[in-house]
């Protein structure tokens, strides 16, 4: 048998499927530039070109597809957020990762196994009443629960009250899901391509040309390119990016850290968090358990891992499930968070006539791919910001009217 | 564990201290709601060079500033915040 798997995978008749067009030059004019090729980047592609018939679109990216925070995150996908703007924002993007595989034609690996987060004090049960309240409002499936069903939902989570932190009640939250973050990008990356958008890899950009608050020119490491329009869509280093634009951005960048276990039989059905203990969980279709966390306590632009973070995750994990103290540290991985102050994304236009802004999506970035995605799109093709991604103007702060998720995002996703 | 050579305690593992925030001159002119302000609320330093910060030894309430590079996590200054430390009612320390 696996010789036979081996001679159909070999075989000329079913050759390997290419994906991507690779290895072109780069054309002197494209109508838009999209810097950043991770799942907001290749989502935008995709979705000018398939909705706004605008396919002279260049995807750049500094390193490889989708090797950024989209290959560093934790595959969390809910929509239990605090404000109206958050959960009508977010809960369209659960709504459309419901649907990418039959998008795509291609498996994204969408899990949509739910999400428990747990209140071990007061001040988060009024935080879980205030979320449930306007998710149900809003139309998302979200409730309080009691201790007797967090028992039934997830069996082996420690219940104990000769603990720390005793588990009070839970906000269960059955829209929660998990996707295969690489699939996301190749999926998206792959419809963009076969509509005409144009993939290029370890293209940097280095600076632009702006003249009367235009950018008429990107310059690369590969070449100059001349521009429609640029959108900037790269997690991690968006002031950075943003600098050679001139303009600055309200976003501390901080470090990402996050680690699986070994395999175990499948024993968690849905994504497991705690605010106070500052930890989530949950087990993979593979059987790892991805433990993650908050941002890391203070700005650095580095993907590096920390024994103290790795040290305050296993005490607070095996708090809620204690069987895991036996549990090896198979990977871990770091990422590379822009917060914002209010902890929503800065998206829309910019202070420059033709320079598009998809930023600061600080530890929530993959959740709101496709939405964020899509809307983008929307506004670089018609000009205008969409009524879903109004609110997370970069104008707010000027304004002072922030869109705060401190409360549903700071400490865990 | 990374450790912070605190002036007044010695080498000390970071976990003991907090960060809070980058130090930048302010401009006393600017008035409520004024894009100035806006801009000295929200908009921090997020360079990838060397940026002198407001740190806080938590034991002893000790406030200090670090030169750290936010790109390499080193340190090349750490040095008593005595403006601070006399705000914060603690002795002047020099």
């Amino acid at each position: 048998m696996p010789f036979g798997l081996l001679k159909y995978g070999l075989s000329r008749r079913y050759p390997a499927e290419p994906h991507f067009s690779a290895g072109k030059s780069l054309k002197s004019h494209y109508d838009v530039v999209i810097i950043g090729a991770g799942a907001h980047g290749a989502g935008m592609a995709y979705y000018l070109a398939k909705y706004h018939g605008i396919t002279n679109v260049a995807l750049l990216d500094k390193a490889y597809l989708g090797g950024g925070n989209s290959a560093r995150n934790t595959a969390v996908i809910r929509s239990n957020y605090l404000t109206e703007t958050g959960v009508n924002f977010y809960k369209e993007s659960a709504r459309l990762y419901q649907d990418l595989s039959n998008e795509f034609g291609y498996n994204i690996m969408h899990e949509q196994r739910g999400q428990l987060t747990l209140a071990h004090n007061d001040t988060t049960l009024r935080n879980f009443r205030w979320r449930a309240e306007i998710g149900k409002h809003l139309g998302t499936n979200i409730e309080m629960v009691d201790r007797q069903t967090i028992k039934e939902l997830a069996p082996e989570l420690n219940l104990s009250e000769n603990v720390r932190f005793p588990i009070l009640a839970g906000l269960w939250h059955a829209d929660g899901a998990t996707a295969r973050h690489d699939a996301i990008v190749w999926g998206y990356t792959k419809g963009a391509c076969e509509r005409g958008v144009e993939l290029h890899q370890l293209t940097e950009v280095e600076d632009f040309t702006i003249e009367n608050g235009r950018v008429t020119e990107v310059k690369t490491n590969r070449g100059k390119i001349s521009c429609g329009c640029v959108v900037q869509a790269v997690a991690g280093h968006s002031s950075l990016i943003a600098a050679k634009a001139g303009i600055r951005l309200p976003i501390q960048t901080y470090p990402l850290q996050a680690m699986v276990t070994q395999n175990y039989k499948p024993l968690l059905t849905p994504h497991v968090s705690s605010p106070q203990l500052k930890v989530f969980t949950h087990q993979t279709s593979r059987g790892e358990f991805v433990i993650g966390s908050g941002a890391d306590d203070y700005p650095l632009y580095s993907s590096r891992a920390t024994l103290e973070r790795k040290e305050m995750l296993a005490s607070a994990i095996i708090e809620l499930f204690p069987f895991l103290q036996h549990a090896q540290i198979l990977r871990q991985w770091g990422g590379i968070a822009d917060v914002t102050p209010d902890y929503s994304p800065i998206m829309g236009l910019s202070p420059l006539k033709n320079y598009y802004l998809n930023a600061g999506w600080g530890t929530y970035g993959f959740k709101a791919a496709p939405v964020s995605a899509k809307t983008m799109a929307e506004c670089v093709a018609t000009g205008k910001p969409p009524a879903l991604i109004e609110d997370f103007a970069l104008e707010r702060f000027y304004r002072f009217k922030q869109v705060n998720e401190v409360g549903a995002t700071a400490e865990v996703h | 564990m990374k450790i912070i050579p605190c002036p007044q305690n010695g080498p000390r593992p970071v976990s003991e201290f907090s960060f809070a925030g980058a130090v930048e001159p302010r401009d006393e002119t600017a008035t409520d709601a004024s894009a100035a302000w806006a801009e000295q609320v929200f908009f921090k330093e997020n360079g990838t060079g060397v940026v002198t910060e407001l740190w806080r030894h938590n034991p002893s309430a000790f406030w200090l500033y670090l030169e750290r590079c936010r790109v390499t996590d080193r340190i090349i200054k750490a040095y008593p915040a005595n403006a601070a430390n006399s705000a914060d009612g603690e002795e002047e320390h020099d």
